[in-house]
């Protein structure tokens, strides 16, 4: 279950270990993406820490359609659209269901539609798709994450900008999925399960 | 890195400052963004607006093709960066007339998420939103692993008559169908001698050697097909139009419009012998494009090449589009 205070301690996390790991993300991107990876990340998540400051008393719908928000209109890219519309899911959701299996189901399936993707391609859905059989299994622990992370790198990117170097893509871990790697634990850390 | 830029994390606006401020009488920036719209609002009264944008370094488009029988406003995002939805809807909104909204977009994930998006938000707004996803880059498209072909300089033609049919009152369902006729038709290779810089990372976004070239790259510096040593003028309109004559199938029965474009770094003296090779090749096949035109348009930042788009006129109105008169900073 989650609610409104532990979703911000959630997302306050996440922005403080973006920020930590920014040039890490971003040199993740230089081999197989344009190398902005970090820096938009990091863009984006300091502005959903700024958006909870502008909240009175807000539910867990607005919490998360803040956060969409200020990703969609702060990252640009191709992670801008795919982490908001993650969010923008997870908001009109919570207005039936604070049950997070429930909520990472239907951001996963926003994702899928929205990248025209699936597991297997190379993308942050190489690990949002294992973090949400593990949390509906009540199994969700670091290594899981670390090891979706780490799939990525075998992989053969099939879609986005990585996929128009063909093989050249193989060794490198997805940008994606490392911000996801860590989305994840900084969920754990604020003791949502 | 030599560049004549103030702070690099300023260039977009800065850009847009400056060319807003230049051509008033063309272009205005609509508020709080980094799009700018028709001046001549007057004029679009009762039409369908037709929008465009992505990301910044490929100056004058997409700002450049604004104005009178072409765009009604342009996004721009940061450099080689998707403009984000917000910014995209803010545009549809300035140039919504209760008509609806016509949007051309070039196929890349970031581009296409992003504008997808901002159709999301017209929709839930009562806005009728319809696009294309211009894919004409035919160097990409024999591999397995690719999510189509990449949109590069032939989407000016799609600007183009989309722009034109729109000024002479064509409705949104059928700019949709018009846009869907036109796309098989275009087709662009280009060929790479240089990276660009973009300003915030500070170096080339890939190195070739001073006598390499690599043919096939894609408007960000992507990878091409094949890296080849330097060649004359002649041997890359062979190769270049051996390619476009695999995908088209030239033939001296049809007729064509061509685009020789810049890439940035590439003088136009380049150009016009490159054009002038171009000419002759096709010359030998009997065939005389019907529409030319020639010069830095859908540019790479600094990035040194040439990309050859040609453009199959199958309906007589193409070149009918192609030659309407409009009034934009970049294209006349």
């Amino acid at each position: 279950m989650i609610n409104v205070t532990k979703a911000q301690e959630w997302l306050k996390i996440f922005a403080q270990k973006i920020d930590e790991n920014a040039d890490k993300l971003s040199q993740l991107d230089e081999p197989i993406g344009d190398a902005d990876h970090g820096n938009n990340m990091n863009r984006g998540m300091q502005a959903v820490v700024e958006s909870f400051d502008k909240e009175n008393d807000p539910d867990l719908s607005t919490v998360f359609r803040d956060t969409a928000m200020a990703l969609i209109s702060k990252v640009g890219g191709a992670s801008g659209p795919l982490y908001g519309t993650a969010f923008l899911e997870m908001s009109k959701k919570a207005k039936e269901t604070s049950d997070l299996g429930e909520l990472l189901q239907t951001a996963l399936e926003g994702i899928e539609k929205r990248g025209n993707s699936k597991p297997g391609q190379k993308t942050l859905i190489d690990v949002w798709d294992p973090v949400v059989k593990a949390v509906k299994n009540n199994s969700l622990d670091e290594k899981t994450i670390d090891a979706a992370v780490e799939s990525t790198k075998s992989m053969l990117a099939t879609i986005g900008r990585a996929s128009y170097l063909g093989d050249r893509s193989i060794g490198h871990i997805d940008p994606g999925a490392a911000s996801s790697g860590v989305l994840f634990k900084s969920m754990i850390e604020a003791g949502i399960k | 890195m030599k560049k004549i830029i103030n702070n690099p994390h300023d260039v977009v606006p800065e850009m847009i400052d400056g060319m807003v401020r230049s051509y008033p009488q063309i272009v205005n920036l609509i508020n709080n963004t980094y799009a700018v719209v028709r001046s001549d609002q007057e004029s679009m009264k009762g039409k369908v607006g037709v929008i465009s944008g992505g990301g910044s370094g490929h100056e004058p488009t997409h700002a450049g093709f604004v104005g009178k029988g072409m765009l009604s406003a342009a996004v721009a995002g940061q450099v080689f960066t998707s403009p984000t939805p917000d910014q995209i809807y803010e545009a549809i909104k300035a140039v919504d007339q209760g008509n609806g909204v016509f949007m051309i977009v070039k196929n890349y994930s970031g581009d296409v998420m992003n504008f997808d998006m901002a159709k999301d938000l017209a929709d839930a707004d009562g806005i009728k939103v319809k696009s294309i996803v211009v894919d004409d880059d035919i160097a990409v498209e024999n591999s397995l692993y690719t999510q189509g072909r990449r949109g590069v300089a032939g989407t000016l033609f799609m600007h183009k008559c989309i722009g034109a049919a729109a000024d002479q009152g064509a409705s949104l369902d059928e700019l949709e169908s018009l846009a869907k006729e036109i796309l098989p038709h275009i087709n662009t290779i280009a060929v790479a001698l240089s990276a660009a810089t973009v300003p915030e990372v500070g170096k080339p976004g890939f190195t070739l050697a001073e006598d390499e070239i690599e043919f096939g790259v894609g408007i960000h510096s992507e990878p091409g097909y094949k890296k080849e040593k330097m060649m004359s003028s002649k041997e890359l309109v062979s190769e270049l139009i051996g390619k476009l004559d695999n995908s088209l199938h030239l033939e001296s029965n049809k007729q064509y419009a061509m685009l020789v474009n810049g890439m940035g770094a590439t003088p136009l003296m380049e150009q016009f012998i490159f054009t002038k090779d171009t000419l002759d090749k096709l010359g030998e096949k009997n065939i005389t494009p019907a529409f030319m035109k020639v010069g830095n348009l859908m540019t790479s930042i600094d990035m040194a090449g040439i990309s050859l788009t040609l453009f199959e006129l199958a309906d007589k109105k193409w070149l009918d589009y192609l030659n309407y008169p409009v009034k934009t900073i970049a294209w006349s």
